[in-house]
């Protein structure tokens, strides 16, 4: 049974595109069929992210409105054989997608892959409507910051009226040295405020940044920090049980062997 | 001095006079026959104001015939209307009153941007969120964090309370009354309650000195005062 997975957070600039195109990746890596569809009409990234905006020729819109197949529209991934993006459109109205279309293009969708991931645009208006529209579950992505975490428990407040089952959290961007002087939030906080289940945490790691302006994302790579913690949220959706990883700084050929003869700490 | 009549008795207390009128006739008689007892022992100019209660029994007055017996009352020199009491109440006021003395369970996250608005007494088993806002007409009982705005009390009930396992608010209101929290970074406290103290302004303190401090907090008091 295919399951559309909603990405979300509320606020702008947390990290949905960046964890749609890495979750996309990492399922598509361990051979499930993925579909990306990008939702943020006007603003689309995820076609950039994924490096795939050369590509575009029909987007959402054009199959909303009857211009084009939902076949036509799809562009699959240069990397994998069963990766899709579905884009968002650049220059058309957001109100010219309906939460009715995207409920027909998802149940479409559904026959054909076995993971639909959508990618919201920030905000709760129109276009988190029309994301949340046709989801079957939803990740609720937030950085360790208070307004970050504000929204975030707005979101989630706003999904518990959809028909949808409880989101899963994904805390984005955290600095182990920050938690540890508690300059930041820590992720134990954060579930206490917020009452979901935590799906996975992602380091900020720069290599996150370098791969997105590669288009080319980053959980393709493969020992990076945030590649296995997004490889990691894959096998959670899963169904597997991962343990969190941990962030403590991996120490240097040195310090071990200091540590060894008794002179570290 | 008690004087037999008809269908009203008339007992002299120290706080005035107490009428009690017959429930068993018809209301214009009663009135017809006050009229006539009121009007028979006119009292001197120099008497001080005279406080009438009225006992109904189990008669239930429409509101235009309270008007037309506090009418009557008034226009006899030197009489008050203190208070009429009945038995009986309407259906519709006694699901109201069972409504502000109710105690209205919730069990859920009170989210920010979400408010929750309750007649009655709210007792919330889970958190109140920053963002958040839960009112209620009596006392707020959070069983959870409040982190966000709690006001009790909110159309204007000052001897309202407010207690929460963990008291860390943005803000406490009761009635019309609002408190902040201070602009440095606080850590809250556990087993605390809001309340307006005798200087008129909301304080916290241990939920065991509030409870000494609103004694009619106890359910069967509460109701019997709200009636």
């Amino acid at each position: 049974m295919a399951e559309a997975i909603v990405i979300t957070s509320g606020k702008g600039g947390v990290g949905k595109t960046t964890t749609t195109a890495n979750l996309g990746t990492a399922l598509a890596l361990m051979d499930k069929k993925v579909c990306l569809l990008d939702t943020d009409i006007g603003l689309r990234n995820l076609d950039v992210v994924m490096g795939l905006e050369n590509r575009i020729i029909y987007d959402i819109i054009d199959v909303s409105l009857g211009r084009c197949k939902l076949k036509q529209a799809l562009i699959k991934d240069k990397r994998f054989d069963y990766l899709f993006l579905l884009p968002a459109a650049q220059t058309s109205d957001k109100h010219d997608l309906t939460p009715e279309a995207m409920i027909d293009i998802i149940a479409e969708l559904k026959q054909e892959f076995d993971y639909i991931l959508i990618d919201s645009p920030a905000g709760i208006e129109q276009g988190y409507k029309n994301a949340v529209a046709g989801a079957d579950h939803a990740i609720v992505v937030t950085t360790p910051e208070k307004s970050s975490v504000r929204d975030a428990d707005r979101i989630i407040g706003l999904l518990e009226q959809e028909e949808i089952e409880p989101p899963k959290l994904v805390v984005n961007r955290i600095r182990n040295h920050m938690m540890k002087t508690g300059d930041m939030l820590a992720v134990d906080e954060i579930i206490q405020v917020l009452a979901i289940d935590l799906l996975g945490i992602v380091a900020d790691d720069d290599e996150v940044i370098k791969a997105s302006n590669h288009g080319e994302p980053v959980a393709f790579q493969p020992n990076t920090k945030a590649s296995i913690s997004y490889r990691n949220i894959a096998r959670r959706i899963l169904g597997e049980s991962v343990p969190l990883q941990s962030f403590e700084e991996e120490q240097g050929m040195f310090a071990k062997m200091k540590k060894f003869f008794g002179g570290g700490r | 001095m008690i004087e037999k009549n008809h269908h009203i008795i008339i007992k002299g207390t120290r706080d005035g006079l107490t009428l009690y009128l017959d429930d068993s006739c018809s209301f214009d008689h009663l009135i017809v026959e006050l009229d006539r007892v009121l009007s028979q022992d006119d009292l001197e100019a120099e008497d001080s104001l005279v406080r009438i209660n009225i006992q109904l029994g189990y008669r239930h007055l429409h509101t235009d015939q309270e008007k037309i017996l506090r009418d009557l009352i008034r226009k006899k020199k030197k009489l008050v209307v203190q208070n009429i009491e009945s038995k009986v109440i309407l259906k519709d006021e006694a699901i109201k009153w069972k409504e502000e003395s109710d105690v209205r369970i919730l069990a859920k996250t009170i989210r920010s941007g979400q408010e929750i608005e309750i007649t009655g007494d709210l007792l919330l088993v889970g958190d109140v969120n920053p963002g958040g806002t839960v009112k209620a007409t009596g006392n707020v009982f959070i069983m959870g964090n409040l982190n966000g705005i709690a006001h009790a009390g909110y159309q204007g009930n000052r001897d309202a309370v407010i207690m929460a396992s963990y008291m860390n608010p943005v803000q406490l209101r009761i009635a019309d009354l609002y408190s902040r929290s201070p602009d440095y970074e606080t850590e809250g406290v556990y087993m605390e309650c809001g309340y307006i103290d005798e200087s008129n302004k909301i304080i916290i303190d241990r939920l065991q000195v509030v409870a000494r401090k609103r004694p009619e907090l106890n359910g069967f008091e509460r109701s019997v005062l709200n009636g």
